[in-house]
């Protein structure tokens, strides 16, 4: 595949390990610890296992799975809510596939499917505007997920949406911001992050500005990075050369893809249709202010919370669940006591093993290589 | 005789009706016009005078072989047309291709419809007439059958179940179980074409692309690896949960494990695409037309050339081999030199958003 076999080519990809090599061990001297870079996307800890990347590279460099995936992080009160709305008879669910699988405190959105609500899966929200124009005696629901990298496709069929007087839709809003949580994971004492790998998609909504004080603040480096194995190696070196350096600027390696300044037209919408929740609930994290958007009024007849009545119960993660640490780099995945035992991903108890980028399903089934438990069992 | 007239030996067929209705299960002339018209007239190319039973001499299958081979399988697929073929072919070379493996030479097949209500005839006599073809092709005879008609919403459009017969080759031992390690691992050509057609087939993805499902009857061609790979330990079609499942089954069953290289594992590149787009694995994606064989070392090279000697086998490759680290775990060298571990799905492949 043009412009795609380019950043999977192994030639390319060893010359950038043997940098990397060479660098690290030069930075290792005198150092107790590894350098802990946090990869924010989910898509990125994907392509790290697809790739086996953690295996190619030296001891000295640990990848932390950072919050990034939006249906990880996805608290159960909400998913509870998604499947109250499902089960309305009037109601046609139209969802992500990914969102399918995610435990809620009784029932996923699959067990409900398999019970009889009306749960179709989707590629776009266009898709589900095209089924409420073909179902107009039924209730579309739309789930909205993600980070600003489907905040401005849910916010541009809200528009379309409205154009069209279309009033058997609406949108169950759960999407989320990643500023706000970068900043809370900052702030959080004992955080052993040296660096971030930051995320492609989303910079290319918001663009590299608004990291800034990730390097000006808190003093680390940040390189916003594609999400080819090319480029995520790419991408680590330049973190550890700011590291060596002593540098922390917010780089772009995925020039190719992310301008600096953003989409400004992706962003126009999503101000036009958004507003910031005084605070969101996060799996694993817990609340974070202003880091979760709603419809604006102007919209509010398309706001599911609006016109369904849902539960709206916080439920506490499981008490065994230790998906905060695993989030924040404090614990790797196998060394939770549930990974493997009564948390695997066929029944998950935290959302980490849910979907492929949470990072204990990740290990799970790609099988982090340095990962002892495995090594064990082998 | 001077009759100026023939009489009829039983009442002159009815045109049949545009759609199916439940009367055409109800077991009275409806039904039995429907069964005629569509499925005994269709089928009349490879079965010979309908019975209510197929009846076969022992003599000859036990010239054939040693052991009978006996297997069923069900087809539901939606849409019923697709790229590449259609329900009733699948259902065809599905349990063709379930003896094969086994090192079975099929020897004939049944075939059980159940009709959802308001199915289209046109719809019936197409999926029909695509069985004949496919059986006749194969040389492979329908020999029974059997139709019901449901209610709407009892099934969805068409269900077929195909049951199969067949004789096992004497002195042929295959089994999930007989992999060892050093044996080389084989597939018949690109992988994941049949899931990604059915996946856009289904429509709601609008994407454009002429992924064609690889839909194939492959007893040919196992006549051919078998032949030259008398040792082979196991054959199994690659179907639903793809080359990843059958790799896992053997790894476990065996007690081995299972080494493959990415940069081996032939991928057409629109298939990768597809997959790009959607998040999804090939590695995963069912295949109808592909078989995963394990042969020992120094049968592999025999193997792999009558494989891509055979139409159906061109792109045949070896993609791995069975090892003794790590017993029961299928790892995949990726294209940079890193490993993966490629591990059983828990339910289907869901799209991935970001």
């Amino acid at each position: 595949m043009r412009y795609v076999d380019e950043f999977r080519d192994p030639i390319l990809a060893r010359g950038l390990i043997r940098e990397i090599e060479t660098l690290s061990a030069r930075m290792e001297r005198g150092r107790d610890r590894p350098f802990s870079i946090m990869e924010v996307c989910g898509g990125h800890t994907h392509a790290i296992f697809r790739y086996g990347l953690e295996g190619l590279l030296p001891d000295i460099i640990e990848f932390v799975h950072g919050p990034g995936c939006p249906v990880c992080v996805l608290p159960m009160g909400r998913v509870d809510d998604c499947v109250a709305i499902a089960e309305q008879p009037e109601v046609i669910f139209a969802t992500f596939g990914d969102a399918m699988r995610v435990p809620g405190s009784r029932k996923s959105l699959l067990t409900a499917k398999a019970e009889g609500a009306d749960i179709r899966m989707v590629y776009s929200p266009l898709d589900a505007l095209a089924l409420a124009r073909r179902n107009p005696e039924r209730e579309v629901v739309f789930f909205g997920l993600g980070f600003e990298t489907t905040m401005p496709s849910t916010a541009l069929t809200v528009l379309r949406a409205a154009r069209e007087s279309i009033e058997n839709f609406s949108i169950f809003c759960n999407h989320i911001t990643i500023i706000p949580t970068l900043r809370a994971l900052l702030e959080m004492p004992d955080l052993g992050i040296d660096g971030f790998i930051g995320p492609g998609h989303v910079s290319m909504v918001i663009g590299t500005e608004p990291y800034r004080f990730i390097a000006e603040e808190f003093g680390k480096p940040m390189v916003v990075a594609g999400f080819e194995p090319i480029d995520l190696l790419q991408s680590l070196l330049m973190v550890l050369r700011q590291l060596d350096e002593g540098r922390a600027a917010i780089e772009n390696q995925y020039a190719r893809v992310v301008p600096d300044a953003g989409n400004p037209r992706a962003m126009g919408a999503v101000e036009q249709v958004y507003e910031l929740r005084p605070t969101f609930e996060w799996r694993g994290l817990g609340s974070i202010e202003h880091s979760g958007v709603r419809l604006r009024d102007a919209y509010a007849r398309f706001d599911a919370e609006r016109r369904f009545s849902t539960p709206e119960v916080q439920v506490a993660d499981p008490a065994a669940c230790r998906c905060g640490e695993v989030l924040t780099g404090q614990l790797k995945p196998w060394a939770c006591p549930m990974f493997g035992t009564s948390c695997t991903p066929e029944t998950p108890l935290g959302a980490l093993m849910v979907s492929s980028e949470g990072s204990c399903a990740a290990y799970y089934q790609y099988g982090g290589m340095r990962q002892p438990h495995l090594e064990g069992a082998a | 005789m001077n009759n100026a007239f023939p009489i009829p030996v039983r009442a002159p067929r009815r045109a049949l009706p545009k759609s199916v209705t439940l009367a055409h299960g109800g077991g009275g002339s409806a039904m039995r016009d429907l069964i005629d018209e569509v499925f005994i007239d269709t089928f009349k190319s490879t079965t010979g005078a309908p019975e209510d039973q197929a009846r076969f001499d022992l003599a000859a299958l036990m010239a054939q072989g040693d052991r009978l081979a006996f297997t069923t399988d069900g087809f539901v697929v939606d849409p019923l047309f697709f790229p590449g073929g259609d329900i009733g072919k699948l259902a065809v070379c599905g349990t063709i291709n379930d003896l094969a493996v086994g090192a079975a030479r099929p020897v004939a097949l049944s075939c059980a419809v159940i009709i959802e209500e308001g199915l289209p005839l046109a719809t019936l006599r197409s999926v029909a007439r695509s069985m004949a073809e496919t059986a006749h092709a194969a040389g492979v005879p329908i020999v029974t059958g059997d139709t019901k008609v449901v209610a709407r919403g009892a099934c969805d459009k068409l269900f077929i179940t195909t049951t199969g017969i067949g004789v096992v080759r004497t002195g042929i031992e295959v089994g999930i179980g007989r992999a060892r390690p050093g044996d080389v691992i084989l597939v018949n050509g690109q992988l994941g074409d049949h899931g990604a057609a059915i996946l856009n087939a289904r429509g709601d993805l609008a994407l454009e692309t002429a992924i064609e499902s690889d839909c194939a009857a492959l007893h040919g061609l196992i006549d051919a690896l078998v032949a030259a790979a008398p040792g082979v330990r196991t054959m199994r079609d690659a179907t639903r949960g793809g080359v990843a499942a059958v790799l896992n089954e053997l790894a476990a069953a065996s007690g081995v494990g299972v080494r493959i290289r990415e940069l081996d594992t032939p991928i057409r590149s629109d298939v990768l695409g597809f997959c790009e787009i959607l998040g999804l694995d090939p590695l995963y994606l069912a295949n109808e037309g592909k078989i995963v064989a394990v042969v020992p070392p120094d049968q592999a090279a025999a193997a792999l050339q009558a494989l891509r000697d055979h139409p159906l086998g061109r792109g045949a490759a070896a993609i791995g081999r069975v090892t003794d680290t790590r017993p029961g775990r299928v790892v995949m060298e990726t294209r940079l030199g890193g490993d993966r571990i490629v591990d059983m799905l828990v339910g289907d492949q869901l799209p991935r958003i970001c």
